[in-house]
């Protein structure tokens, strides 16, 4: 399969690879999918005392888009708040790496690693997060797209 | 050494230069049709298909005439599985596979169940074998006919046909082996196997593609339905006019398989052997399929902890399969390696190599180190790497579905 010169560029020089420790005050720690699906992502942010993320990391066992997708992430929510980053969608995701249909759940993971560390780093912080949705069983169905 | 680097013998080979000068007069001055009874054009087409005929029998020691040209191995399957069915259906409707065969098997098994057949798909063990008394004890009064491979193609291993094929004649059941992947590779003695049908292609062996052939035994008849209605041309198993320059491809490429099986067995063991033995030095690893019986030119093996796809994008200088599917939209990954019970992460991060004619040693040693640089490269970038490293147990973790 062909990938974008994006997805290339971002798969060899992936920006802000590596872990933060979990504990550590201020950190929001996603990790999303299963290795049975061929995709993982662990996102890592670090939010400030004004609200604001001020670093994140990313480790990610996944294709190149998935690389791809969450290493552009990582560079996205740097110095927004967590509404604004919050608000990011895997449409915005696949559009940026052009990333074709069948990779679409590549972004549509990333989009859920983001909201996955907002929501870690929400209920360690103390703040009402919403309901997190867990799934039972592992379905390596790709979910649909937000429109 | 030229980058890519070929790796992937086994999906296809380049037409072998030797094989292509002798096609090309085929296109341009000797086209006759081999059907064209009546002048020199269609006679020298004939005797060109009638001399490759010889040459593809004179590989397996069996008569030219149980050579039936076809457009290519997934054609001789469907004709192999769906004639026998059909014209031995009065005597029963059971037929027997694995579940590790190709899709042109699998997916005609399926087309005979529609039509009403019943179908018992054998399991294989960790290592990608027949338990074969599991397979003697599905035999049963009503079974027509039993499918197998001789050499898988995703992992290589040489299933154990010489016994099938006795327990089968004895029960006067049809045998059909896809020996795709064993022309050239193994020696295949018809006048020893009980083999009654036999399908094979021309591009895996550095013939043409779009030709293939279908061995159908004469002593004892098997019996076939056609498929494909016309001319009556194959005596009437195979009607369509026959491509003498493909024919032609396929005679010279068996040929050349036949004179140099003896020394290029042993060259593609040793360089097959020199990559397993580079790769193994890599930290958790595993080679699918078992190695004591295996044909000599593959390998497959999987880089725990990394996803085949982004492996086969970082060794982009490197020509090679993944068992991982993840560029399907399913994301189901290879069904053959699920059959071998390994896990669904394994299956993900699997590569298989194959090595041809025109592999070289030069090309081997770099494709282990750049393997082995890439594979650390991205263990760096795995969150599964990383929780392994801190000694996870992965059995505990509850993953989100997605």
């Amino acid at each position: 399969m062909a990938y974008s010169e994006k997805v290339l560029e971002h798969y060899e020089n992936p920006r802000n690879v590596g872990s933060f420790d979990k504990e550590e005050h201020g950190v929001g720690t996603g990790m999303v999918g299963a290795p049975a699906c061929g995709d993982v992502m662990k996102l890592q942010i670090k939010v400030g005392k004004d609200g604001v993320i001020e670093d994140a990391r990313f480790k990610t066992y996944g294709c190149g888009s998935a690389i791809a997708s969450s290493s552009l992430v990582t560079e996205w929510v740097k110095g927004k708040t967590l509404d604004e980053a919050m608000a990011i969608k895997n449409t915005q995701i696949a559009e940026e790496l052009a990333l074709p249909p069948v990779k679409i759940h590549c972004s549509i993971l990333a989009e859920d690693a983001i909201k996955a560390a907002i929501a870690d780093y929400k209920s360690k912080s103390g703040v009402k997060g919403q309901e997190e949705e867990t799934a039972e069983a592992t379905v390596c169905a790709p979910r649909p797209t937000t429109a | 050494m030229n980058l890519p680097i070929y790796l992937d013998y086994a999906a296809t080979t380049p037409v072998d230069p030797r094989v292509a000068e002798k096609m090309i007069p085929y296109l341009t001055e000797h086209f006759g049709n081999p059907a064209s009874r009546s002048h020199a054009f269609g006679w020298a087409a004939e005797e060109a298909v009638e001399n490759a005929r010889r040459e593809v029998a004179a590989l397996f020691n069996c008569d030219a005439k149980e050579i039936v040209w076809t457009s290519g191995a997934t054609e001789s399957i469907n004709l192999a599985l769906k004639g026998v069915a059909h014209f031995y259906q009065g005597k029963g409707k059971h037929l027997i596979t694995v579940r590790t065969e190709h899709k042109a098997t699998l997916d005609t098994m399926r087309e005979l169940e529609r039509q009403g057949f019943e179908v018992t798909y054998l399991d294989v063990d960790g290592e990608g074998m027949i338990d074969l008394e599991a397979l003697k004890a599905a035999l049963r009064p009503d079974t027509i006919l039993v499918s197998i491979m001789y050499v898988n193609n995703e992992i290589g291993v040489i299933q154990d046909i010489p016994t099938i094929g006795e327990w089968c004649r004895e029960r006067g059941i049809v045998f059909h082996v896809d020996g795709v992947q064993a022309v050239g590779k193994l020696p295949i003695d018809l006048a020893e196997l009980k083999i009654d049908l036999m399908s094979i292609s021309s591009h895996k062996i550095y013939g043409p593609k779009g030709i293939g052939a279908l061995f159908v035994r004469r002593k004892p008849r098997i019996r076939l339905e056609a498929q494909m209605h016309g001319g009556g041309h194959e005596r009437g198993m195979r009607s369509g006019t026959l491509p003498t320059h493909q024919i032609v491809g396929i005679g010279e490429a068996f040929r050349l398989a036949r004179l140099e099986m003896a020394t290029e067995v042993p060259r593609l063991t040793r360089l097959r052997d020199r990559l397993l033995k580079g790769l193994r030095e890599i930290e958790e690893v595993y080679i699918n399929g078992t190695l004591e019986r295996r044909v000599c030119n593959s390998l497959n093996m999987s880089f725990n902890f990394v996803e085949g796809e982004s492996l086969m994008m970082a060794v982009r200088d490197i020509a090679v399969s993944s068992g991982s599917a993840c560029t399907s939209a399913s994301l189901e990954p290879s069904y053959v390696l699920r059959a071998l019970g390994r896990s669904d992460e394994l299956a993900h991060s699997s590569i298989r190599f194959s090595v041809g004619r025109f592999t070289t040693e030069e090309e081997i040693d770099y494709t282990v180190t750049l393997v082995k640089q890439k594979v650390h490269k991205l263990r760096e970038l795995s969150p599964l790497w990383e929780m392994y490293c801190d000694k996870v147990d992965f059995n505990q973790v509850r993953w989100a579905a997605h």
